[in-house]
Order: structure tokens, then sequence, then C-alpha cells
């Protein structure tokens, strides 16, 4: 019963979604009220049946019912109930109704929280949300129902994917869809104002604080994904370059050159058709990334065998969605005017170019991504492209935006005063260099190029996002200079945070030293001064696994550092074994144990990994997260229509 | 600025970044595209030797052979019509057990030997890289399928 409930209720869903774009888009257009009231009722009644259609699929797993084909294929009666209720996406049906109702709930909230704007936009706003999800729920119900049955029921499940059985499935695609889903929003916004024929400053307003939430959760989703691969996957990596990785960077790094851009368009009224260009990409990246994920055309972690009816579906899906927004582009933009003038050294000049460095990274990461299959496609051959190429081409590419950030803020918009600009920062210079030479020699002995190079671009970047405030605090007689709009704390911090990425990702790399060895029991091996200890294996139950768990006494000298765990897990359902490495955490280093294979006697193959400043690289994406959220909540973004009258109209 | 200026100082810009993008990727592009050849390719001479590429195949019966007090393992990838002998010495993947498909990427010996760096193995016991399936398949040897009966295995 539960599964129709489910199932009907998505087809309700559908039919609001239909009426959520319909009504409005048309009415918008004939300029019939009673048709664009529409909107706000139908987006929350959608929302309302994916929620329901969602609960229906996690009762499903919650219950154990494996009449229903996905929980059947998903899950087991002796996986815990937490698994049980992550496992509800843990693979394609689940994820893709994931993201349907987190686009639900997105257009749920933009019918919420939009009572400033007029109603005519918001109705164009959720029209276009509309048209989405009435894609995505034909491709729910055409080609990936969860509720579908299956009978006669089997007696049990055939499980979830062991590698998914962690906490970070709770928390990773959740996160992420939220970000990769949200892009929609800010893509609504451009289309409805480019269908309006109004690409005035107001739209950028609007359209800010969603984008910077999006942008946020992506930023979140992204970094739990890495920090999950880290202790996931036991090689110790953080970021892979793996394709279904880059699906998410792409629309990350578009939508943090559209968060600038739209700073640009709102604040000056420059780069208006552009900062529309950027909306529709972020969006299309977007679901460009569903498509390399959801068709089964890529060899990754996160691939599954599936259909090519899906991927079918969704490329003409994104055709059309990026071919119809292109070609109201087209129409549309060149009618738009930037009357704005500045001059080359000015804050839009500095934005101008971290937007274009942002789009060519990106552009050199769908390159690497998409060049494979197409050759493959077309017969040429069977090639992968590895890291190696990312990281030679990606370093570069943003190597001048670590710069950039630093200066950006400090100078003026219109026209900046470079001999003011050069006062303030020339003794952040050789102090960046210098700070950065002394750490390397202090805690690393070895001066290596890349590294200082990386932390003096860190510390740069540190000082000069923080100098602003300094300044304040110094020339305004203290904590007064420090009252500062949201949205300023929102930009340092997350500028801040990207110097915390900096150095973790700078020192991890250079100064990870791991080793492979095979070791009795009694045998000990060093790494980076501390000494580890193998005392044996055991066995231990799980509640749906078995395990032998090794244990390694760390000591650095004669102090013991830490007792690592490693596992070793077999499950039995699906035949599977998982690596379950143990990790000694701080903030200076990371202590990194994998058991590898049990070899002759009771010898051991064993990976040991000591990695110095790792978790600054979550710490810096954390920062910046709560860099966007802070710059969300700016109280200028709650001004309505109504106090902006009064605010813009001089009495 | 002018509005004309502007759009001078953006497509220039854009065409110096894209050359300087165009080239790295190119240079990087050169290094670090990995082909890929099936055992057959291999025995028929097609895959090169001093570059690295990629071969796939299922990890023969019997063929594991593991040297006693170190780490390194020999195996014998096939595609059912050709077999190719793979050295690793490191840890195989969880998921590294005969008779599955896998992928080794490393570099062809001028004996025949194939030293691989890197062993990948998925974590979904019917999932087949689909090279590995394309090279079955052009062989002939594709193993059925396990269809899910409906029970637990």
């Amino acid at each position: 019963m539960i599964a129709e409930a489910g199932h009907l209720a998505l087809i309700f869903a559908l039919l609001m979604a239909a009426l959520q774009a319909v009504f409005p888009l048309a009415g918008a257009t004939l300029g019939m009220p009673a048709w664009v009231g529409v909107a706000r009722p139908a987006a929350r009644a959608q929302s309302l049946f994916l929620l329901i259609a969602f609960g229906c699929l996690v009762q499903s797993f919650v219950d154990n019912d494996f009449s229903v084909l996905y929980v059947a294929e998903h899950s087991n009666s002796a996986l815990p109930l937490f698994y049980r209720i992550a496992a509800t996406w843990g693979a394609h049906e689940g994820s893709v109704l994931l993201w349907a109702t987190i686009l639900g709930l997105w257009a749920g909230a933009v019918s919420l929280f939009s009572r400033g704007l007029s109603e005519v936009f918001v109705a164009r706003v959720l029209g276009v949300l509309g048209l989405v999800s009435v894609g995505i729920l034909l491709f729910i119900l055409f080609t990936s129902n969860p509720f579908e049955r299956l009978l006669p029921a089997p007696l049990d499940g055939r499980d979830l994917n062991p590698l998914l059985q962690d906490f970070g499935l709770a928390v990773h695609p959740p996160m992420l869809y939220m970000g990769y889903v949200g892009m929609a929003v800010p893509f609504s916004f451009a289309i409805a104002a480019l269908l309006s024929g109004s690409l005035d400053i107001a739209w950028a307003r609007w359209s800010r604080p969603w984008t910077l939430v999006a942008w946020a959760f992506l930023t979140l989703g992204i970094t739990l994904g890495s920090w999950w691969a880290y202790y996931e996957l036991g090689w110790g990596g953080w970021w892979f370059w793996d394709p279904v990785e880059n699906a998410s960077f792409m629309p990350w790094l578009m939508a943090t050159a559209l968060i600038h851009s739209l700073a640009v368009t709102e604040k000056r009224g420059a780069f208006k058709a552009w900062t529309v260009l950027l909306a529709i990409f972020a969006f299309s990246l977007s679901l460009l990334g569903m498509f390399l994920v959801r068709s089964g055309i890529l060899v990754s972690v996160h691939a599954f065998a599936n259909d090519p009816e899906r991927g079918l579906f969704i490329l003409i899906f994104l055709g059309l969605v990026i071919g119809g927004s292109l070609l109201l582009y087209a129409l549309r933009a060149p009618t738009v005017k930037d009357h704005a003038r500045f001059h080359w050294f000015s804050r839009e000049s500095l934005l101008l170019l971290n937007n274009v460095l942002l789009v060519i990274a990106c552009a050199s990461v769908l390159l690497g991504t998409l060049y494979p299959l197409v050759l493959d496609a077309l017969g040429l051959g069977k090639i992968s492209v590895g890291p190696p190429y990312f990281g030679s081409v990606f370093t570069p590419l943003t190597a001048p935006l670590f710069l950039l950030a630093g200066i950006g803020p400090l100078v003026a918009w219109r026209q900046g005063n470079p001999s003011r600009l050069w006062r303030q920062v020339r003794w952040l210079i050789p102090l960046s260099i210098v700070a950065a030479v002394v750490l390397t020699v202090l805690w690393f002995d070895i001066g290596q190029i890349a590294t200082v190079a990386g932390l003096s671009c860190a510390f740069w970047l540190a000082t000069t996002s923080l100098l602003p405030l300094w300044q304040r605090f110094r020339h305004r007689k203290g904590l007064g200079g420090l009252r500062q709009p949201l949205g300023y704390y929102g930009m340092t911090l997350a500028h801040f945070g990207l110097a915390v990425f900096l150095v973790g990702v700078t020192v991890s790399n250079h100064f990870s030293i791991e080793k492979t060895v095979r070791l009795e029991t009694g045998e000990s091996a060093t790494l980076g001064g501390y000494t580890f200890l193998f005392e044996g294996v055991r066995e231990i139950e799980g509640p749906n696994y078995t395990a032998r768990e090794g244990l390694f006494t760390v000591s650095d000298g004669d102090r013991i550092t830490a007792r690592l765990r490693p596992q070793k897990r077999f499950y039995p359902v699906q035949r599977n074994v998982m690596t379950e490495a143990a990790i000694d955490p701080s903030l200076a280093r990371d202590i990194y144990v994998a058991l590898g294979e049990s070899l002759e006697g009771d010898a051991w193959s064993v990976r040991l990994y000591v990695k110095p400043a790792i978790r600054w690289i979550w710490l810096g994406g954390l920062l910046m997260m709560t860099g966007g959220f802070l710059a969300a909540a700016d109280r200028r973004y709650r001004l309505t229509v109504k106090d902006e009258t009064i605010v813009t109209t001089p009495a | 600025m002018t509005p004309r200026q502007r759009r001078m100082v953006w497509v220039s810009l854009i065409v110096v970044g894209v050359s300087i993008a165009t080239f790295l990727a190119l240079a990087a592009f050169q290094k670090n595209l990995l082909y890929f050849y099936t055992p057959s390719q291999i025995a028929s001479g097609e895959a090169p030797t001093g570059y690295a590429f990629r071969v796939g195949g299922l990890v023969e019966n019997g063929s594991v052979k593991r040297d006693p007090g170190s780490l390194a393992v020999r195996f014998t990838l096939t595609d059912g019509a050709a077999r190719v002998t793979v050295f690793y010495d490191d840890i195989l993947p969880d998921l590294f057990r005969e008779g599955q498909g896998i992928i080794a990427i490393g570099q062809l010996q001028p004996d025949g030997l194939f030293k691989a760096s890197q062993v990948l193995a998925k974590h979904d016991e019917n999932y087949m890289p689909p090279e590995v399936a394309d090279a079955l398949k052009k062989s002939g040897k594709m193993p059925p399928v396990d269809e899910f009966k409906g029970e637990a295995r």
C-alpha cells in the first residue's frame, strides 16, 4: 500500500508541476492575474506531494518491504536502521527521487520567501522551476520508478553496497544535491528575467542570496564527499579527479564565477548578460553531471550498471534545457545594454579576470572529463585522462586566482588606485614569502619551491583578506570599526577559508608519507618518526558483517600516540570484502592505517600513512561554506519591494 | 571605459586565457593520455612498450601467484582469446579475485610481462568495466549475467 501511495503522490506531484509550469508562465505572458496566482499554491502542493512520495520510499526501507523491487535490490533485513534510511538514496531510482524532492523543496522555498518580489516575476521563476520538475518527474515515472513492485516478494533483500554503509552516505548526497539542484533557482531567475525582457539590477539582487545558499550547500557537499572518500576508500587520497567528482566540481567553479559576477551586476549594473549566461551554464553543468553519473557511461567508483534508455532521456532533457535557454538568451541578450563604465584597474576588472579564470579552469576540467567519452563514442579508441593532466593544467590556472582573491576586495569599484593598493599590501609580500620559507624549514626540514610558493599564496590570501578589518579596527578606534554588513564578513571568511584550504593542499600533497609493508604479529614498522607496532588480528562480529580487526600501537619515541584498529570486513549478503581504515586525526597530522591482504601465516600487508595538515582541506571547505551562508543572511537581501522604493526614492 | 573598449578587453582576455589553457591542456594531454588495450591486442603486438597504458580482462582462475615474504604478486588476465601476465608489487584491491573483471594500469616490458602500477576492481560483483565487457564480447567469451532471481544469494 505504501509503495502505491508513494507512486500516486509522484503522479500528483507531476500534475502539480505541470500546473506550476503552464498557468503561471502563460498568465505572466498574457497578463492574467488569476493564472499568475496559481504559481505559489502549485509549487507548495508539488513539494508536499514530493515529500509524501519520498517519505513513502523511506518507510518502505524502514519496513523492509522487499516486495518493492528497489528496496529488495538495495536493502537487507540485517542492515541497521540508520543505513536503511540512508539506503533510500543509495542507488539510482532513490537518488533521482531525492533530486526531484529537493527541487520541489527549493521551489517551495522560493514560493515562501519571495514576498518582496512582484507576482509576475515570481510566477515566471516558479514556472521555469515547474518545467524542470516536469522533466525530472517524467524521467522518474517512465524510466526509474522506485516504487515498482517485485512479486512474489523475496525473503530478503540483496543489501546495500558495503561501501555505502557509512555515515557519509547519510550526509554527502543530500547536501551535494541541495547544491546541485539549488543551481536551478538562479537559472530560473535568469530565465524569468530573460522572459520578462527586463534584466534590471533588482533581478541580480533577488537571485544573489539563493545563489549563495546553493553555492554554500554545494561547497559542503563536495567537502563531505572528499572527506568520505578519504577515510572510506582506504587509499588516503582526498581528490581523485574521478569523472564524477569533476561532475560536481564543474558546477561549483561555474557557481563561484556566478556569485562574483552577480555582485558586479547588483552593485554596478555591469556584466548583465554575462551573469545570465553563467547562471545558465551552472545549471546546465549540474544536469550534465547528472547525465554523466546516471547514464552509466563512466568508469568510476560512482558508476552503476545502467540501462541506456535513461541516459538517452537525460541527454534529450539536457539538450532541451541548454538549447532552449541559449536560444532565449540569443534572442533577448542583444537588447541588454550595459551602461556602467569602469577603469581597467577597478574591482569590476578584477572580478572579470576572476570570471575568465574560473570559466577557463572549468572548461579544462570539462575537456579532460568529456574527451575520453567523445573519443570512445566516435570509435577512435579508449583512453582515459589521469590526475596528472588535471594537476598540470589546473594548478597554473588557479594560482592567479589565489593572488587576485586577496587584492580584489581592496580595490575600489569603478576606478581603483594602484599606488594606494601598493602602499597597503607592499609589506605583506615579503612577509608571506618569509613566513612560508620559515614554516617549511621549521616543520618539514626541506625547502621545496612548490611548497614555498603554495604557502606564500596562502599567507598572502589570509593576510590580505583580513587586512581591511585590521585597518578599520586601527583607524576607527576599536570595535566600532568592525561593524560591517554580514555580506562583507561572509566574503572575508570564504577567502580566508580558501587560504586554509590551500595550506592543507600544499602541505599534505608535498609532505604526506606512506609505506606499504608486510608485517607479522609483533613486528613493527616506522614512518615519519612514528613506530607502528602490529599486535595481531582478532575476529569481531558486526551487525551485518564479520571482521578481522588489527591492533596497531603507534608511538612517538616512548609516548604512545594512538591505538588504531583498522578492519577488514566481510559482508556475507553481497559476499563483499571492505577495508575500514583507522585514523588518528588532528589538525597537525593524520595517522592512517589500512589493512591490505592476509598473507601466509599471520602476516598481513599493511598500508601506513602520515598526512600532515590534511584536515585543513576540509576545514577550509567548511569555512567557505559558512562564508556563503553568512553572506546570504545579509540584511539587505531581506528588504521588500516597499522598503526598496523608500530607500531608492530620495525624499 | 566605453562599452566598446570593454568588449575589446574582454575579448583579448578571453583569447589570451583560452590560448594559455589550450597550450597547457594539449601539453598535459600528450603526457597523460592512457590508452586501453585488450590482451588480444597485446598478443598481436599492437600495444607499445615503454608507455603506460591500461589493460583489462578477467583474472584467470588459478593464475594468482604470490611471492612469499614480500607483497609481489603475479596473475594472468584474459579476454578469452589471449592472455597477458601481470606483475604487481602492492596491495590488491578488496574486490580482486579470480574470475573477476579488472583493469590494470602500467607498462608492458619487452619480455611481454605487464608491470602494473595500479590495479582497479569495482565494488559491485556484477559490475564489469565497460572496456572489459567490450573486449569479452569481441572474443565471444562474455560470461552470462547473473539475473536477479528474487532471492538473496
